[in-house]
């Protein structure tokens, strides 16, 4: 660029309220447009990291989501002895059958009650579920009232520390520790053994059985198995798939929310930005009369123009990511009504979505620039020193 | 060869659908070297023909030549290159770039060239000294006198060593001490450093530094 | 109102700029009427109900069924007039994005304890009523689909596994938000029929002699099946509306972050481009003072340029956001029905604009206002 960006970022700071206002005004929308990204993006990846593409999850067939499937104790028998399931260093396989519930549990700030999910598994579920593990306390122990809860949602519940009785299913149980799990959905969950918690929840069946392929690439062959099994009524997923298909719904809203927020948002910034150049270009008639007349060619003010409207725009991005970036890891908690539970997850705020952020603030810029450093480039010289 | 040729120079332009003809077939050249003040009444079309001479214009008929190139006939990409090259330009006021220091001004036509940044300062700082204005290199514009911005704006007209100098009312806004402080510059650069300069004024004491004068007068030039 | 020209031809000076402000406080306003309108149509929905009919549920979880034989011991309460019973059916009609409420109810009963909330024929009620696969449906559903009286429809279950073929045999249109047109209804028995050793229902309604006895029949109710293995959670029907909002979590504070984030962004603009023209007015302004404008009226004519812009924008902004989202039918896949700007949100709106208003046209006015004359002329930008 022939032109010194000097002279751009000098002029910038000749009228610095009317400027910093503008910058303010790309800094709003670069905001809101990471929060709104960082918001999705904490959902998915509560739910991403929950699904491995290791593990394959059946449900009853027709069920689009654990909540709605049931699987009889034979038939997590017939599935469980299938050959391909990878074993344990105790010979035993990697198959974890498991109930799934949500149970109304009392709220923590005496707000009424929220549908959390309880999950009953065996000890076998941490193996297949590799990332969980216990962070306070300790496991439940076999034939007793006793639960775990998920490190996201305990601090929701009431009677969720550990020692204290939680109420669900018109019973109390004891917690014996809390777990953590990566920051996968199952955070939001409680646990507990699938034969105590079985004639509570549902009966003497499960919801879904979940296990581990000693080779992943096997998969296909595994779900044309188990889908062609007539004594089985059953479809097989990969658990990766499996949870990213549970979050579409919420997914689909939270990105339509950003885009349409952030869009519409962005036309108003580019106006004024646009406004501002204008503004800019007409004050500074001689200035571009000067530079056509040294022999400087028409693109090379257009250019510097426009670089000066990119950089006031980058300016403000970095204040609205400077703005944006403590919401990184503030908890937040709503419905997923694919498991019609709460799920709690994190703001998560990535590399990726800062310099997403810059971007947007750079494109705002150059679009807001375009036409005043158009006409500044197309200004007649003659017209101009006269 | 002279160094300026214009040839059966016609300017004529339209304003509001009435057109207005500024000169018809007009004859002059300009030798290297020489000293010249434009004089006429305003409107006459002095301002014109200097942008003429400078590329920035384009004439209705006829043709103009500076240093056996014909400028009428250029496009605007070569002429802004061939302005860049050959022409040193200083107007009435509003010449300095507000916002970067007398040094930066002076430097900006060397922007255009492929010097390096040593090459370039070596040139501005000669620039500058030739106009006494080398201590004042790191001040804005808004830091100099009348004068000085005036004297700024010549050091730039010069740093490229340009074919010829175009002035247009250079002393228009500055009090009687800068005004001659200015003109005898321009002297300097003429006598000692063989500068060719026009310059269009409408001060007779601006016009008599110089050493031709010519009328300009509803298109018709005497000496 | 005789300095309108004067106001216009500065409003006009600089159509651009004047239309771009204007614009982007139309975009504000509607994006912020839009935002709050998810705030309350989403209260709405939790405010449907009628105070005379209560709703049975398990207190395990809403995803628990009832026992069939709470039904007579219900009807015995004293206190309740009617009972009747539903299912969320949850199933899927060609595509899960084609997403819409299915309930499987006792017909009779359910539509008696409905009797007011909509508009159906008699035969077309009776229709459904006699055939066990027959289904009603509102009227924007029938509509939404291009489906007809006596159309063959098949879903199919998630829940209850299987295809289910059903005939529309009725078609209603909703007389209150409680009773959705959005909505199918087809037959209990039909999935008992085929499921009977775990189908159950999912919920009970009750209607109530008195809706002050609500207290006393949700009391009874409740502690009468507290420690058996399917106890209940009694509450009126409005309550048990209003907790699938709080489902959603604390979408109002998020709403309203952004309507403030917006609002505020808008304002910059404005107030920038007050600013501007202001900036090169300056020599104006010392004309007309030296004409005898006074500072009182040269404030107002200022602040009546901003009044403009911002009047402009409300009513393109907010006017485009209440005729928009009704028109084209949005209900964010169902969950937001009804979602329409309220009288509320105009208000607030309004509001804002005046706000705005006075934000972006204050200190650009007062400026104005105490510029002297002599100042002014001398003013070069």
């Amino acid at each position: 660029m022939k032109i010194p960006l000097v002279y751009n970022i000098r002029s910038l700071a000749r009228r610095p309220v009317s400027n910093a206002m503008t910058a303010l005004g790309v800094a709003f929308v670069v905001g809101v447009f990471i929060a709104t990204l960082a918001l999705a993006n904490g959902f998915r990846m509560a739910l991403v990291k929950t699904g491995s593409p290791d593990n394959v999850v059946v449900l009853r067939k027709g069920a689009d989501s654990e909540l709605a499937s049931g699987i009889s104790r034979d038939h997590a028998a017939i599935i469980g002895a299938l050959p391909e399931i990878a074993t344990a260093s105790d010979g035993a396989p990697l198959v974890s059958p498991e109930v799934f519930v949500p149970m109304d549990i009392a709220s923590a700030s005496g707000g009424g009650a929220q549908l959390v999910v309880t999950r009953g598994v065996t000890t076998r579920a941490f193996e297949v579920r590799r990332s969980v593990h216990i962070t306070a306390g300790r496991m439940f122990a076999p034939g007793r009232d006793e639960v775990i809860i998920g490190a996201a949602i305990a601090p929701r519940l009431a009677h969720s520390a550990v020692g204290d009785t939680i109420h669900f299913g018109g019973r109390g149980w004891l917690v014996t520790g809390h777990f953590a799990a990566g920051g996968s959905a199952f955070e939001s969950e409680v646990w507990g053994q699938n034969e105590q918690l079985m004639p509570v929840l549902r009966g003497e069946f499960f919801q879904v059985v979940v296990f581990r392929l000693r080779d992943r690439s096997r998969f296909g062959a595994v779900q044309q198995k188990l889908q062609n099994d007539p004594r089985l009524q059953v479809d097989a997923r990969r658990e990766s798939d499996f949870y990213a298909s549970q979050s579409v719904v919420l997914r689909t809203i939270l990105n339509f929310l950003a885009i349409f927020i952030t869009s519409i948002m962005a036309v108003g910034a580019i106006f004024g930005a646009v406004n501002t150049m204008y503004a800019a270009v007409a004050s500074r008639t001689s200035e571009i009369a000067v530079l056509l007349t040294l022999g400087f060619r028409p693109r090379s003010v257009l250019a510097s123009f426009l670089a000066e409207a990119a950089f006031l725009a980058l300016v403000g991005g970095l204040v609205g990511c400077l703005v944006a970036l403590p919401i990184n890891g503030i908890v937040t908690s709503t419905t997923n009504w694919s498991s019609f539970s709460m799920i709690a997850f994190q703001f998560l705020v990535t590399p990726r979505i800062l310099v997403e952020g810059l971007i947007f603030s750079l494109v705002m810029g150059v679009l807001g620039g375009f036409f005043p450093a158009r006409r500044a480039a197309r200004m007649p010289v003659v017209e101009a020193i006269r | 060869m002279a160094l300026v040729e214009l040839e059966n120079l016609t300017k004529a332009f339209s304003r509001d659908s009435q057109p207005i003809v500024v000169f018809d077939g007009l004859n002059l050249e300009f030798a290297e070297g020489s000293f010249t003040a434009l004089m006429g009444p305003s409107g006459s079309g002095k301002s014109t023909l200097l942008n003429l001479i400078a590329g920035l214009d384009r004439p209705t008929a006829g043709t103009v030549r500076v240093a056996g190139a014909e400028v009428s006939a250029m496009s605007p990409g070569a002429l802004a290159d061939w302005r860049a090259r050959h022409v040193g330009f200083v107007f009435q006021s509003y010449n300095l770039l507000p916002v970067l220091t007398a040094y930066q001004n002076v430097e900006l036509p060397l922007l255009l060239t492929r010097l390096s940044a040593a090459e370039r300062r070596e040139h501005v700082a000669t620039a500058l000294s030739v106009v006494g204005l080398s201590d004042r290199a790191e001040h804005l514009p808004r830091q100099l006198s009348g004068g000085q911005e005036q004297r700024a704006a010549i050091a730039r007209a010069i740093v490229s060593d340009p074919t010829i100098i175009l002035l247009d009312e250079p002393t228009g806004q500055l009090d009687a001490k800068s005004a001659a402080d200015v003109l005898a510059l321009l002297q300097r650069l003429n006598a000692e450093f063989h500068k060719t300069i026009l310059m269009v004024t409408h001060d007779p004491h601006a016009a008599q530094a110089a050493r031709t004068l010519l009328h300009l007068d509803k298109g018709v030039l005497t000496a | 109102m005789k300095f309108f020209p004067l106001v216009w031809a500065n409003l006009t000076r600089h159509k651009r700029r004047t239309a771009l402000t204007t614009l982007s406080v139309a975009l504000a306003l509607f994006l912020f009427a839009s935002l709050r309108s998810v705030v309350t149509t989403l209260r709405a929905t939790g405010e449907v109900g009628s105070e005379t009919r209560m709703i049975v549920q398990s207190a395990k979880a809403i995803v628990f069924f009832l026992p069939m034989s709470y039904r007579e011991r219900l009807l015995a309460v004293p206190g309740v007039q009617a009972a009747s019973w539903a299912n969320w059916f949850g199933g899927v009609y060609q595509d899960p994005k084609n997403f819409f409420a299915q309930f499987a109810v006792d017909p009779e009963s359910y539509l008696d304890v409905y009797a007011g909330d909509y508009d159906m024929p008699a035969d077309q009620r009776a229709a459904f009523i006699r055939e066990r696969t027959g289904c009603i449906v509102g009227k924007s559903l029938l509509d939404k689909f291009g489906w007809h009286l006596g159309q063959n429809v098949t879903l199919t279950g998630t829940i209850f596994e299987g295809d289910w073929p059903v005939t529309i045999r009725g078609v209603f249109r909703s007389l209150d938000p409680v009773f959705s047109e959005d909505a199918m209804l087809v037959h209990y028995d039909m999935v008992y029929e085929r499921y009977p050793t775990w189908v159950r229902p999912g919920w009970y309604v009750l209607q109530l002699k008195n809706p002050a006895l609500a207290p006393q029949v949700a009391a009874a109710i409740d502690s009468e099946f507290k420690n058996s293995s399917d106890p209940t959670k009694t509450g009126s029907e409005r309550a048990f509306n209003a907790s699938f909002v709080t489902m959603w979590g604390n979408v109002s504070f998020l709403m309203d972050s952004i309507g403030m984030a917006v609002v505020f962004a808008i304002l910059l603009v404005a107030a920038n481009s007050m600013m501007l023209s202001a900036r090169e007015r300056t020599n104006e302004v010392g004309v007309l003072k030296t004409v005898g404008f006074g500072d009182r009226l040269l404030f107002g004519l200022v602040m009546a340029e901003a009044g403009g812009i911002a009047a402009a924008g409300a009513v393109l902004g907010l006017g485009a956001a209440t005729v928009l989202w009704p028109a084209i039918h949005f209900s964010a896949m169902g969950f937001l029905p009804g979602f329409r700007v309220t009288p509320g949100t105009l208000a607030l709106g309004l509001g804002i604009a005046v706000l705005l208003a006075v934000a972006s046209g204050l200190l650009p006015a007062l400026s104005a206002a105490r510029l002297s004359a002599v100042q002014a002329l001398r003013h070069v930008e």
